[in-house]
């Protein structure tokens, strides 16, 4: 008799690939069991181990919003041996999946508030899972703003849901490219994200931002929230850190005593200031 | 000692250099490398049979590096490493000072790197007795009798990959198995994964090894690894003419000439 | 339970050693090789050597090996079947000749396997191993048990503990249930309990610093060169957590030959250049300052914050196997002896 263990994967077929952008692809991705894949519940901001069997395994966030059932969904740019494998996938083949793992955005917290999503370029993903998230629960907050940049519109990602929130009314998105990274028929801002925020001027009145991006996006739009308004408490981010096990057993993701993969990856500001130079 | 000390304290002092590499007395008799930055760290210095670590190892650290321009001491088995180091271009005449040690224990100055090359010529690289002896006992084993022999040796190791970290050159800033696009040698320690290991070092080696004996030293588990380095030693001997490192012939196996007897280069 | 303490006479420790074989159980004990004393399956007490301080490697093997077998697969055209671990082909074992410092290392290594989520094919092998523990006679410079809350005749972690008495017989103390089941192999040869005292027979490892002072100091010096001094000489080599008794980082790897394969967890060290780096090739740990203060600061500080357990028993195996004698007591005292911040 065998008995599945905590590094047993859940055996998952794709069923749908999605080119986002060069070099980046979303797999909507089914539990091959299906009783499985019904008794599975994660919560925004999670995220799994996902590999190709024979290749290993990588870190990515659950991309798809646990209000949507029967299959979840991860967004991953080729870069080393595992991604590469993954994006030799075809539809219908069978790729593993551990998880969930980490902790969540608080979105029973921030029941009632406005949400102001921050995203640039491939940081978009582990936002989408609880930007989804918030308008299928659309009712339990008051205004929903997205800004989301990217270095040129090729690489924006999602751009069909991009679509779909532009057309929302009860969302108001603001896309932006890097100067330079326009197209001849682009509508949106030209500009860096810092600067886009900055005369976006969102309120910071019971609103809570989440921002996620490159470290230098970061460095910059943090100034410019501060000035608008939020505080510490009330800008929270994600993390990552090079992972392997996902549950605090392999010693590698640990940022002094906090471990990215339990006490995070989502992390309030406050949190982020109080670690040290260690991620 | 008191020559190496003084001269250490002199360059310390003159800010020729900013930290001498040498030996202090270390846990129940061993000795172990010093990074000394002023006269305190100078008196502690020794020099004994116990001082056989390959101090070249922390010239290619950028944490060493940090701390400034060095002065080495140098017994014969760093002077080569330090030949060796110089002509694959890993470290530079004018930033660093040698104190060299001779096999007596005095100081010896160097100028310049053909200086040591030239003090080296008295010193050529030479098995003992005993290494004779074992090296002569596995040249002699069958082809099976030695795969047998290796393997049984290197079943004990447990990839802890201190040898590469002991080998003044094994500096590669990500050696060959840490790349896993592909995954060249596997990572798991069992017996036919550690001999490729070995094997891959050994080969790695070939025309570099100072017969220092750091990896064998280094070794946890004490296994012979510096035998497996000698084979290779005597062999780039026998067919390169490879007798010892040397400034201007560098990499035996990444050096071509046009004399090389393979043809497929041309 | 309360310990029981019995007097077992040094003539009757091989034919109790035949007892526990006949049972059916692996016997794992310290046998001299080439260059090294490690724990090996024995068959007969011959095999078995008392010549050691501590074994060069610790008895972690028995429940985290070098290399586990997490899964085997096999693949055909757009179709995966997994192999689990077979939990129930873990043999019994015994591990005799374990000294009180490697039986102390078994509680904060299980609190790492245990943390929120349970591993069970470390718990199982855990639970069908059985710790003869041997007290030490003998110590040298590179011990520091009793820095770290333990002592050369404690029993925490063992089964059983033999203490050698000026006799040469033994006092053996039955810890647990698990002790009490061996005790039941061969009740003849625990005989009534014997009046010497243990403490006469043990090893004298003086004190050299108060672990709990070193947490307070890794945390106050978190920012501080003292991680640079200290780390100068330190080449970046995996020996000191491949041999240490509570190490447990580790990394999972495929091994994919054609079809058929395996998904292995092997051991790892937190002072490896490449331990933290990103794919991007960022790396949070990129000197050799900071991978020393990790591994200072996980077993001395970390531990006992999040899962109740120090990380370091004392036995100075890292010390004896380091190739550039980074020597941790040495270390560990130079932290306690920083001012208080």
């Amino acid at each position: 008799m065998e008995d599945k263990t905590i590094y047993t994967p859940y055996l998952m077929r794709i069923e749908k690939i999605t080119e986002e952008a060069p070099g980046v692809k979303t797999f909507r991705l089914k539990f091959q069991n299906e009783e499985e894949g019904n008794a599975f519940e994660f919560k925004a901001g999670q995220f799994g181990e996902y590999s190709v069997i024979g290749e290993g395994e990588s870190t990515f966030c659950i991309a798809s919003s646990p209000t949507r059932n029967g299959y979840i969904e991860c967004t991953y740019r080729e870069a080393g041996r595992v991604t590469s494998a993954l994006a030799k996938c075809e539809e219908g083949d069978v790729v593993g999946f551990r998880g969930p793992y980490g902790n969540v955005f608080p979105l029973d917290e921030w029941k009632g508030k406005s949400l102001l999503f921050i995203a640039g370029g491939i940081a978009l993903p582990p936002m989408r899972c609880v930007i989804w998230n918030a308008l299928d629960t659309r009712e339990n907050f008051k205004d929903v703003s997205i800004l989301y940049g990217a270095k040129s519109v090729a690489d924006l990602v999602y751009k069909h849901e991009l679509k779909e929130w532009e057309n929302r009314k009860d969302v108001k998105l603001v896309t932006t490219v890097d100067p330079g990274g326009q197209t001849e028929d682009w509508t949106g801002e030209i500009g860096f994200v810092p600067a886009v925020l900055e005369k976006m001027a969102p309120s910071s009145v019971n609103t809570i931002a989440i921002v996620c991006g490159p470290p230098v996006m970061i460095k910059f739009t943090l100034p410019v929230l501060e000035k608008l308004g939020f505080t510490e408490d009330t800008i929270y981010t994600t993390l990552e850190n090079r992972m392997k096990c996902g549950f605090g057993k392999c010693g590698r993701c640990n940022c002094g005593n906090v471990y990215i993969c339990k006490d995070g990856p989502v992390f309030s500001y406050k949190q982020v200031k109080a670690l040290p130079d260690e991620y | 000692m008191v020559d190496i000390k003084k001269k250490a304290n002199e360059l310390l002092a003159a800010n020729a250099v900013q930290v001498v590499i040498g030996f202090e007395e270390g846990t129940s008799g061993k000795s172990r490398a010093i990074f000394a930055q002023d006269a305190a760290g100078v008196d502690k210095l020794i020099f004994n049979s116990q001082c056989v670590l390959n101090l070249a190892v922390y010239l290619t650290k950028h944490e060493i590096k940090k701390l400034g321009k060095p002065a080495i001491i140098a017994p014969l088995p760093v002077m080569r490493a330090i030949i060796q180091l110089a002509s694959e271009f890993q470290i530079k005449e004018s930033e660093m000072a040698v104190l060299g040690v001779s096999p007596e224990g005095k100081l010896v100055e160097f100028q310049t790197f053909a200086a040591i090359e030239s003090y080296l010529k008295d010193f050529k690289i030479a098995m003992d007795e005993k290494e004779k002896e074992i090296l002569a006992k596995i040249s002699n084993m069958s082809l099976s009798e030695r795969f047998d022999f290796w393997m049984q040796e290197l079943g004990e190791c447990f990839k802890c990959y201190a040898c590469r970290a002991a080998c003044p050159m094994c500096y590669c800033h990500k050696c060959a198995v840490e790349q896993n696009k592909p995954q060249w040698i596997p990572v798991a320690a069992n017996n036919l994964g550690n001999l490729e290991w070995h094997a891959m070092r050994a080969m790695h080696l070939a025309g570099r090894c100072v017969n220092c004996d750091a990896c064998h030293n280094a070794c946890p588990k004490g296994i012979p690894l510096n035998f497996l380095t000698k084979l290779m030693m005597v062999d780039a001997k026998e067919i390169f003419g490879q007798d010892g490192p040397s400034l201007k012939d560098g990499h035996l196996l990444s050096t071509f000439k046009p004399n090389d007897k393979e043809n497929f280069i041309r | 339970m309360t310990i029981e303490k019995y007097l077992v006479k040094s003539a009757s420790l091989s034919a109790l050693f035949d007892k526990i074989k006949a049972s059916g159980k692996v016997v794992q004990a310290p046998v001299k090789k080439a260059h090294t004393v490690d724990f090996m399956p024995v068959n007969a007490f011959n095999e078995i050597t008392d010549d050691y301080i501590v074994t060069t490697q610790s008895a972690k093997s028995v429940a985290f090996p070098r290399v586990e077998k997490l899964f085997k697969y096999t693949k055909a055209k757009k179709e995966v079947t997994i192999a689990d671990y077979a939990i129930n082909t873990i043999p019994e074992v015994v591990m005799w000749g374990v000294r009180p410092c490697d039986a102390a290392g078994v509680s904060p290594l299980n609190a790492i396997f245990t943390w929120d989520v349970d591993d069970v094919i470390f718990t199982t092998k855990l639970k069908r191993t059985t710790f003869i523990g041997f007290s030490c006679q003998k110590s040298d410079a590179c011990c520091f048990c009793t820095s770290v809350g333990g002592n050369p005749g404690a029993t925490a972690g063992s089964d059983i503990l033999m203490t050698k008495l000026s006799s040469g017989n033994y006092l053996a103390e039955i810890i647990t249930e698990k002790g009490k089941a061996i005790q039941v192999l061969a009740p003849e040869f625990f005989e009534e309990t014997p009046s010497e005292e243990k403490e006469k027979n043990l090893a004298q490892v003086p004190i050299q610093f108060n672990y709990l002072e070193i947490k307070e100091k890794v945390d106050a010096y978190f920012e501080s060169d003292i991680w640079k001094a200290q780390a100068q000489r330190c080449i970046s080599c995996g020996t000191c957590a491949f041999v240490c008794p509570t190490c447990a980082c580790f990394d999972i790897q495929d091994e994919n030959h054609g079809k058929v394969g395996q998904r292995i967890r092997n051991w790892d060290s937190c002072c490896f250049s490449q331990f933290t780096i990103h794919t991007s090739g960022h790396n949070p740990r990129e000197s050799q300052d900071r991978r020393w203060r990790q591994r200072i600061n996980h077993k001395f500080s970390i531990m006992p914050d999040r899962i109740n357990a120090y990380g370091c028993i004392g036995c100075g195996r890292c010390s004896r196997a380091c190739p550039v004698d980074m020597n941790i007591m040495e270390h560990l005292i130079g932290i306690s002896q920083l001012a208080k911040k």
